[in-house]
């Protein structure tokens, strides 16, 4: 079972405890967008065989959205991350750096997915 | 290819079945094919054989990372069936259905097709109004359907518990030619099949790269060496994005663990297969006995092909309430496979950005009773260019907005 720790109330919480909700820095494109980009905001999802970042809200919990790394392959949880923010922490990144040489983010403000 | 038969039985068994051959060979790939599949599970396979049965074309090679039919096309419970609301669903799924019916026959291998029949429950007035309106769907799509009342439910399946306090039975969508088949036979009986017609089942040969000239596709890198070819398809279910992503396409899908259980064996007790999708609990009983039951999805992205006991758990919890018989079995195995779903909870079959690459994919919780009508029709759609049953099943059908949306008609399960 996955154990995730929620930042905001400090709670170890279990999955059964969590809702997921998906790929996480999902940059929104709406009316006035082209058809790629309002598809790709739509459908076009992240599918990695490794290291994802997604969002979970604690639903039985604190009631909060907030964001983790988890690899897809191992299911091992690298750390979570408030929702308040537009990129994970540099720590975080590091840390799954030093585990996963290979991995990168995307750059900031990149693509639109 | 020596065929099987009752006489072939006979004569083996007068010489210690000494003559029996290999199903398919062991090649080494060529260097060139003219169509490359990728994937050697039901649906790879079923395209391979109808590519060859229908359009002569059997320079063709299966390709597989692991071994033959040991994902998905191993891992399902089996079920058969082709109710479904959405008129491009009802069509692909009801010629597969109808192919079942004689793939032991087209194959020369016994399948085990049990068209024994297939309920699904309905365990809420949604539900009921749901089940009701498919039914009257399938009337118009000439897929034989019916609705039935709960005394109708409990006369085919007695031990269900009907009335049940927090999940009563209130009817159900009755599909009587729908059932069951051995999964493993159909890889195995296409396999053998394929291999018959001269095609090549590379096994444990891993795709490493799409190679691409100009905008068309000519060859793939493999744990093999550089194989050429001339069209290639992707029908690799779980992991289509992962393939997508080398030959630099995306495709709108993410991968889910879905998992099944089952009990130890026991006689005799249910002899169709009933689906309740309130509970998420798929139940029928293997000619071995064991009740196999198959479960949810988890909510989340995951590769790692086995399931969450939290959902063990529920699917099994939910059941016994329906199913009182099922409280003191022994469950003795479990597993999971990785189901790829897109936003529509319909497939991919379809062209691709790349030029003389397509894509088979996204079958999500339900590609088991589809393999023979997505092969037939992803061989027109590689063959020709285009087929009326894939059609409506294009990749950019996102884009238009012209979804398929079974996530609505079937709630959850396929």
């Amino acid at each position: 079972m996955l154990i995730f720790e929620c930042p905001y109330c400090g709670v170890y919480a279990d999955e059964t405890e969590l809702q997921a909700g998906g790929e996480a820095h999902l940059k929104r494109f709406g009316p006035g967008s082209d058809d790629e980009s309002f598809e790709g905001y739509l459908f076009m999802r992240k599918n990695p065989k490794g290291v994802h970042l997604e969002r979970w809200r604690h639903s039985f919990g604190c009631g909060k959205w907030f964001h983790a790394a988890r690899c897809t392959m191992t299911l091992e949880v690298f750390g979570t991350y408030s929702a308040q923010t537009l990129e994970p922490p540099k720590a975080l990144v590091e840390k799954i750096k030093a585990k996963r040489p290979k991995w990168s983010w995307r750059e900031f403000g990149g693509a639109a997915t | 290819m020596r065929r099987f038969s009752a006489f072939a039985i006979a004569r083996e068994a007068t010489r210690y079945h000494s003559g029996w051959e290999r199903h398919w060979r062991a090649p080494t790939p060529k260097k060139k094919y003219d169509v490359i599949i990728v994937g050697a599970g039901g649906h790879g396979l079923a395209t391979a054989w109808h590519l060859g049965k229908h359009y002569g074309i059997t320079n063709v090679a299966i390709i597989e990372k692991g071994w033959l039919g040991g994902g998905n096309t191993g891992r399902n419970t089996t079920i058969i069936r082709s109710n479904y609301l959405q008129d491009p669903s009802a069509a692909i799924y009801e010629k597969s259905r109808s192919l079942y019916e004689t793939m032991s026959q087209d194959l020369n291998y016994n399948v085990m097709f049990s068209p024994r029949g297939v309920i699904m429950l309905a365990q809420t007035h949604h539900e009921v109004r749901g089940y009701q309106r498919t039914a009257h769907a399938n009337a118009l799509q000439g897929v034989t359907t019916e609705w039935i009342n709960p005394a109708r439910v409990k006369e085919l399946c007695p031990i269900m518990n009907v009335e049940g306090p927090r999940y009563p039975v209130l009817g159900g969508l009755w599909q009587a030619r729908g059932g069951t088949a051995r999964h493993d036979a159909v890889a195995w009986g296409y396999a053998r099949a394929c291999s018959d017609m001269g095609m090549d089942v590379i096994q444990q040969c891993e795709v490493k790269g799409v190679r691409k000239s100009g905008g068309k596709v000519v060859g793939v890198d493999t744990t093999k060496g550089a194989i050429d070819c001339d069209k290639l398809g992707m029908v690799v279910a779980g992991h289509a994005s992962t393939l997508a992503e080398m030959a630099g396409f995306r495709l709108p899908m993410e991968s889910v663990a879905l998992q099944a259980l089952v009990s130890e064996p026991i006689k005799p007790c249910m002899d169709i297969v009933v689906m309740a999708n309130t509970v998420h609990g798929y139940l029928s009983q293997s000619d071995k006995g064991e009740m196999v039951i198959g479960g949810g999805t988890d909510g989340f992205n995951n590769y790692t092909q086995r399931g969450s006991f939290h959902h063990i758990e529920e699917t099994v919890r939910a059941l016994n309430e329906t199913f009182p018989i099922l409280s003191r079995l022994k469950m003795l195995r479990q597993w999971g496979g990785i189901v790829d779903v897109t936003g529509d909870r319909s497939p991919i079959l379809s062209k691709t950005p790349v030029e003389g690459v397509f894509v088979n994919c996204g079958w999500g919780t339900g590609g088991f009773k589809a393999i023979p009508g997505s092969g037939f029709a992803m061989a027109e759609l590689i063959a020709k260019g285009g087929s009326p049953l894939t059609n409506e099943f294009s990749m950019y059908r996102f884009r238009e907005g012209k979804f398929i949306d079974e996530s609505v008609a079937a709630g959850v399960a396929h």
